[in-house]
């Protein structure tokens, strides 16, 4: 593909963030401006905001999410070429060859994925 | 400077009319009148249209109408910038992903003739690229990395809200989509391996073919199991119900959109129904054919091994009958499935968390490795 193929998506992002940018715009300008100290507080259920929000503490467990999320995810990006150029290899003869060598990688991240289950890595309790 | 006129009025006719205006009409007619169906009430009927309350429909003018008149909040402590970035960058995903999405096969110059294999060739003329934005030969990844880009702006707007609530929905929203994106790609890889491409307008031609001479070689057909681990991971992808714990309204007020007012909270829930859109087309293109209309070709209707042409005297006039029969199949696989969506929204209870991240872990997640596995041995085999 050459730049020249890539236009349309250069013109319709233009205007898919000039859509917002317009919208945005035209609500500030339309609509009222009378901020009061009430209505700035964060809303927390009507009561006053107790401690910092950017300080607050979240469960391990997203971390964890993240991580495997990071693994399996290169899993994903290494098996979509090959399930693409299986074609052509089983084509010129290496089909099971390709076949096999891809079970192998399956079958390491497999192992990886029982092992975390098994250690509690995806538990939420 | 013609194909820039082109593009731009393909891009308003797919993106603006077809995607935001159906997305805006399933806002109200799915999302308020099916659900007040369902619930047994009349739902919205008050707005009028010269007297005509017209299903509902002039409730989105209003809504609309409504909210650029709202007052534009940010609270105290938030970062302007961010809280200002976020939802652009919620929407710009939705908007730009459409940029692949074929509604037609491309349109031929010369005439169409259909080979034994039930693949299209253009003879004497050349293939024109009329009916999607772009014709991209890595379409499928350039989709599923658009799509991922929304996770920053729920992630962005849950942290520059300086409320807690609204951080617990970005983490939750955040923790959500990446664990179901991981099967999304995975399942998808069966579905690579049978077709050869990711070029979704390939993609729907190799859907073209016919088993036996009656059976369509949809995704569906050929990998079952994989339109469902799919179809779940969609759902789970666009925080529709029963996955809709970023908005769990009875424990988090409303997620990361607590704190947004105005047109921000509109584009934010514009763009929320804009996914379901895409998500309903990106499945109908991979598992349901797509544009295809099972035994109707741009030379004839073909079954069994018969060949039957109406029209034999003047093509062309076949030729764009089927255009229409096309896009019309593939406007209705989209709503179908948006339908489906929001059926099962309003059918459905929420999960708890802990059971959506179980769900995506323990059993998409080992289940489309094995679909993997069991499509690339069957193939191998074969």
């Amino acid at each position: 593909m050459e730049i020249a193929d890539y236009l349309p998506l250069i013109l319709l992002s233009v205007m898919a963030f000039s859509t917002v940018a317009v919208i945005i715009v035209l609500a500030t300008f339309f609509g009222p401006k009378n901020p009061t100290k009430e209505k700035l507080i964060p809303y927390e259920s009507g009561s006053d905001p107790v401690g910092e929000v950017r300080g607050v503490r979240f469960s391990v467990k997203f971390y964890m999410v993240a991580i495997s999320f990071i693994l399996f995810d290169l899993e994903t990006i290494f098996v979509i070429p090959w399930a693409m150029s299986w074609r052509q290899s089983a084509s010129l003869g290496f089909g099971f060859y390709s076949f096999a060598v891809m079970a192998i990688f399956l079958a390491i991240l497999t192992i990886g994925l029982v092992y975390e289950w098994s250690q509690g890595g995806l538990e939420w309790d | 400077m013609v194909e820039v006129l082109i593009t731009v009025i393909k891009i308003v006719a797919i993106v603006f009319v077809f995607a935001m205006g159906v997305a805006s009409l399933m806002t109200l007619l799915g999302d308020r009148k099916q659900s007040a169906k369902i619930q047994n009430r009349v739902g919205p009927n008050q707005a009028k249209f010269f007297g005509f309350s017209l299903g509902g429909i002039p409730h989105f003018i209003a809504d609309g109408i409504k909210m650029i008149l709202k007052e534009n909040t940010m609270p105290n402590g938030a970062n302007k910038w961010l809280h200002t970035l976020a939802p652009a960058l919620i929407f710009f995903p939705a908007l730009v992903g459409w940029a692949v999405i074929p509604f037609m096969d491309h349109y031929c110059t010369g005439s169409v003739r259909t080979l034994a294999d039930y693949t299209e060739v253009c003879i004497d003329g050349e293939w024109k690229n009329y009916f999607s934005i772009m014709h991209s030969d890595a379409g499928l990844l350039f989709a599923f990395a658009i799509a991922a880009v929304s996770v920053y702006g729920a992630a962005i707007a849950g942290w520059a809200s300086n409320n807690k609530f609204s951080l617990l929905g970005g983490l939750r929203s955040s923790a959500q989509m990446i664990s179901y994106e991981v099967s999304m790609g995975l399942s998808l890889a069966g579905v690579l391996m049978i077709y050869g491409t990711l070029n979704l307008n390939e993609m729907v031609r190799a859907q073209g073919y016919l088993f036996g001479g009656w059976l369509p070689m949809w995704g569906i057909v050929v990998q079952p199991l994989a339109f469902f681990l799919f179809f779940l991971a969609g759902l789970a992808e666009t925080k529709r119900a029963p996955f809709d714990l970023p908005e769990d309204e009875s424990v988090i007020v409303a997620g990361y959109i607590t704190e947004y007012s105005s047109m921000k909270f509109a584009i934010m829930q514009l763009s929320e129904y804009v996914a379901t859109v895409f998500i309903a087309a990106l499945i109908a293109i991979l598992f349901l054919g797509g544009w295809q209309v099972p035994f109707l070709y741009a030379d004839g209707i073909r079954f069994l091994g018969n060949h039957w042409q109406p029209f034999a005297e003047n093509p062309d006039l076949w030729y764009y009958f089927t255009i229409m029969l096309r896009i019309g199949a593939m406007v209705l696989k989209v709503l179908f499935l948006v339908w489906l969506q929001f059926m099962m929204r309003w059918t459905l209870p929420r999960f708890r968390y802990d059971q959506v991240m179980t769900l995506g872990w323990k059993i998409l997640l080992p289940l489309s490795i094995a679909n993997l596995f069991i499509t690339a041995l069957i193939l191998t085999i074969l």
